[in-house]
């Protein structure tokens, strides 16, 4: 063995492969290191081979200093076309390195498919679509079991406050409300300079620069200040939910809570959803103000609407329930958002790909049903008539 | 089988460490060519760190690693690359990707390091496939759809891909069971033996130890303490050494 693996890092001298003509016999002479970097070209040279029928073919395999399984594949595929034209082919003085791999090669000779089957492309559409369908009966239908299951937790721990997970809920608190702060404030900030300034532009034209303190003022207070926070919360704590839940599902944690008599809905899911439902509208608060705050710098600035003007105005512009009717908004949001994140958490299954799937898969949605829940809020309030 | 000044992989004075913890310090090992080489160790001895750091997915604090005579830390990319395409690894539970089939990831390193013509890679491919013992059902199956030793093979299938001289095994019987396991020991031999490969193999195995590795390296106190064959470990002294394969595990397969 020593000998032959020696060649390997002996004089790389590259393969070669030529060609004799004596009467009725073909001549292979072959030689140099048939390894896979030559393979290209030796396989190139022996698919031009042109040899009429009748001829012998002798392939001389004396000088082949080393092969390797793609040099021996590539001889054996082009012998296995020449008898195929029923031609004799015979391999003379191969070394016992080259006998072996052309053995290994030819025990090894199971083609076998690259891809997996593709099916029709009309057909796999279709089927598709069904299959989204089905799966999307089926998603709802758990999830409605999984909202009843929330409910009945809820109730449980109502009932028993003492199963309430304190420190988990204020763990939570603190990731989704606290630690938020900060991007939700610089978000409503510049939403409020943006609405400023281009209701200040819009309503120069009118004369009527004052009444950009209602515009900003009941905006953002009704649907836009919850509304944008609520969708950063869903990018940022609902995909967190999935991500943890998933990935503690991936490691089997979730399981090994059920056979230590835990109950996930207890531990996971409660403190997360009361966690958000708690803090939604204390942020959707915060953006309110800052948000304000940031309409009211810009106004001054472009509009010379002093902050006493802006005051004065936001209280002759504000209804009582201009506020109430975006802060009512917060926890329904807040329930949807969490609810969702911890669903697709539990759906994950395997690998930690679907960690990543299940987690795209809850802020979409959750910010969907956000859209959704607040167009039907807003049509109730018109029809409320607040 | 080799003597030891043909060394194909050679580690002098290696150290690593993690933050402030040391994992190896002053560790020497050499690999001969042409033979299975089995590291074992304790939990935490670091044999899978000096897999990584062999094959370049760690970088060592300090020492040189030459492999193939030449000295890993002072090559070029372009050098770097040359070299990795003659050692293959095989990680621990396959690392194939998922989204491709199985003779998909076999052709990765095909398509990527070799001008071959598309007919012949995947050719080249189902040979590799029926090589490592899988059935050509499971050339175009996903990994998600293979058993746990039908992953390792395929692992293996794209290891040897590129006909490579060094064949790098992360535990290669872990997970599999003792019929899976001694198959895959068998496989590693039979492929070792017809390709002329060196192997190099961290392992907990002490069957796949006793079958078939040429020789022993036990890494303990932050270096390779004892390098040997089988029979130099079942005599020597050092406690651990005698614990590991004295112990009651090891009665049945050395049949001490």
């Amino acid at each position: 063995m020593s000998t032959e693996t020696d060649a390997i890092q002996g004089p790389a001298t590259a393969a070669w492969l030529k060609m004799e003509h004596r009467k009725g016999l073909r001549l292979l002479r072959a030689g140099g290191r048939w390894g896979i970097g030559d393979a290209a070209h030796l396989d190139a040279k022996l698919r031009r081979l042109e040899i009429s029928t009748g001829e012998a073919v002798q392939i001389d395999a004396s000088d082949i200093a080393v092969m390797d399984t793609a040099g021996a594949w590539v001889l054996y595929r082009a012998i296995k076309g020449l008898r195929a034209q029923g031609l004799t082919v015979e391999i003379a003085n191969a070394t016992p390195n080259v006998a072996e791999m052309l053995d290994e090669v030819v025990r090894n000779d199971n083609p076998c498919e690259i891809a997996p089957p593709q099916g029709n492309a009309v057909v796999n559409m279709i089927a598709q679509i069904g299959e989204s369908v089905v799966d999307i009966a089926a998603e709802t239908a758990q999830l409605i079991s999984f909202l009843g299951s929330i409910f009945v937790t809820l109730a449980r721990t109502a009932a028993q406050p003492r199963r309430l997970r304190l420190v988990p809920l204020v763990h939570h608190m603190q990731q989704v409300g606290l630690n938020a702060l900060p991007i939700v404030g610089l978000i409503s900030f510049l939403i409020g300079v943006v609405l400023a300034y281009q209701g200040a532009s819009q309503l120069q034209k009118f004369g009527a620069e004052v009444f950009v303190v209602d515009l900003i003022a009941i905006s953002i207070l009704r649907e836009i200040g919850i509304l944008l926070t609520a969708i950063v919360i869903a990018g940022r704590s609902g995909s967190a939910f999935t991500a943890q839940i998933g990935s503690m599902k991936v490691n089997e944690e979730v399981d090994a809570m059920r056979t230590l008599g835990l109950d996930p809905m207890e531990v996971l899911v409660v403190p997360r959803v009361l966690a958000l439902v708690f803090t939604l509208p204390l942020l959707a608060f915060f953006s309110d103000i800052i948000g304000l705050f940031g309409g009211a710098l810009m106004a001054w600035i472009t509009l010379d609407i002093s902050p006493g003007l802006f005051l004065e105005r936001l209280h002759a512009s504000l209804g009582p329930w201009t506020f109430w009717v975006g802060i009512i908004k917060a926890p329904v949001f807040a329930f949807i958002i969490a609810m969702l994140g911890c669903f697709e958490g539990f759906q994950v299954v395997g690998s930690s790909e679907s960690v990543g799937q299940k987690t795209t898969r809850a802020v979409v949605e959750s910010i969907f049903l956000v859209i959704v829940v607040d167009a039907i809020f807003s049509i109730f309030f018109a029809f409320i008539g607040i | 089988m080799a003597d030891t000044s043909d060394a194909i992989i050679r580690v002098r004075g290696l150290r690593n460490q993690f933050g402030s913890q040391v994992i190896h310090d002053g560790l020497d090992l050499d690999v001969n060519r042409g033979e299975v080489l089995g590291v074992v160790g304790g939990s935490g001895t670091g044999k899978s760190v000096l897999l990584r750091t062999i094959v370049g997915l760690n970088r060592p604090a300090a020492g040189r690693i030459e492999v193939f005579g030449q000295d890993l830390t002072s090559l070029s990319e372009a050098e770097r690359e040359m070299l990795e395409e003659r050692w293959g690894v095989l990680f621990q539970d396959g690392a194939l990707f998922s989204s491709l089939s199985v003779a998909q990831n076999v052709e990765v390193p095909l398509r990527e390091h070799s001008n071959l013509p598309p007919d012949l890679i995947d050719e080249i491919a189902a040979l590799k496939i029926s090589m490592t013992g899988l059935p050509a059902e499971a050339g175009p199956k996903f990994p998600s759809e293979l058993s746990g030793g039908m992953r390792k093979r395929a692992g293996l299938a794209r290891a040897l891909a590129l006909d490579p001289e060094i064949l790098f095994l992360d535990e290669p019987t872990a997970g599999l069971d003792p019929i899976g396991a001694a198959a895959f020991d068998e496989l590693i031999k039979q492929l070792q033996q017809a390709l002329g490969l060196t192997v190099f193999m961290v392992t907990h195995d002490l069957d796949s130890l006793h079958a078939i590795c040429d020789r022993i390296a036990v890494l303990a106190e932050k270096r390779v303490m004892v390098i040997g064959t089988m029979e130099e470990m079942l005599q020597h002294s050092h406690p651990w050494i005698r614990e590991y394969f004295h112990g009651p595990r090891a009665r049945a397969v050395v049949g001490a």
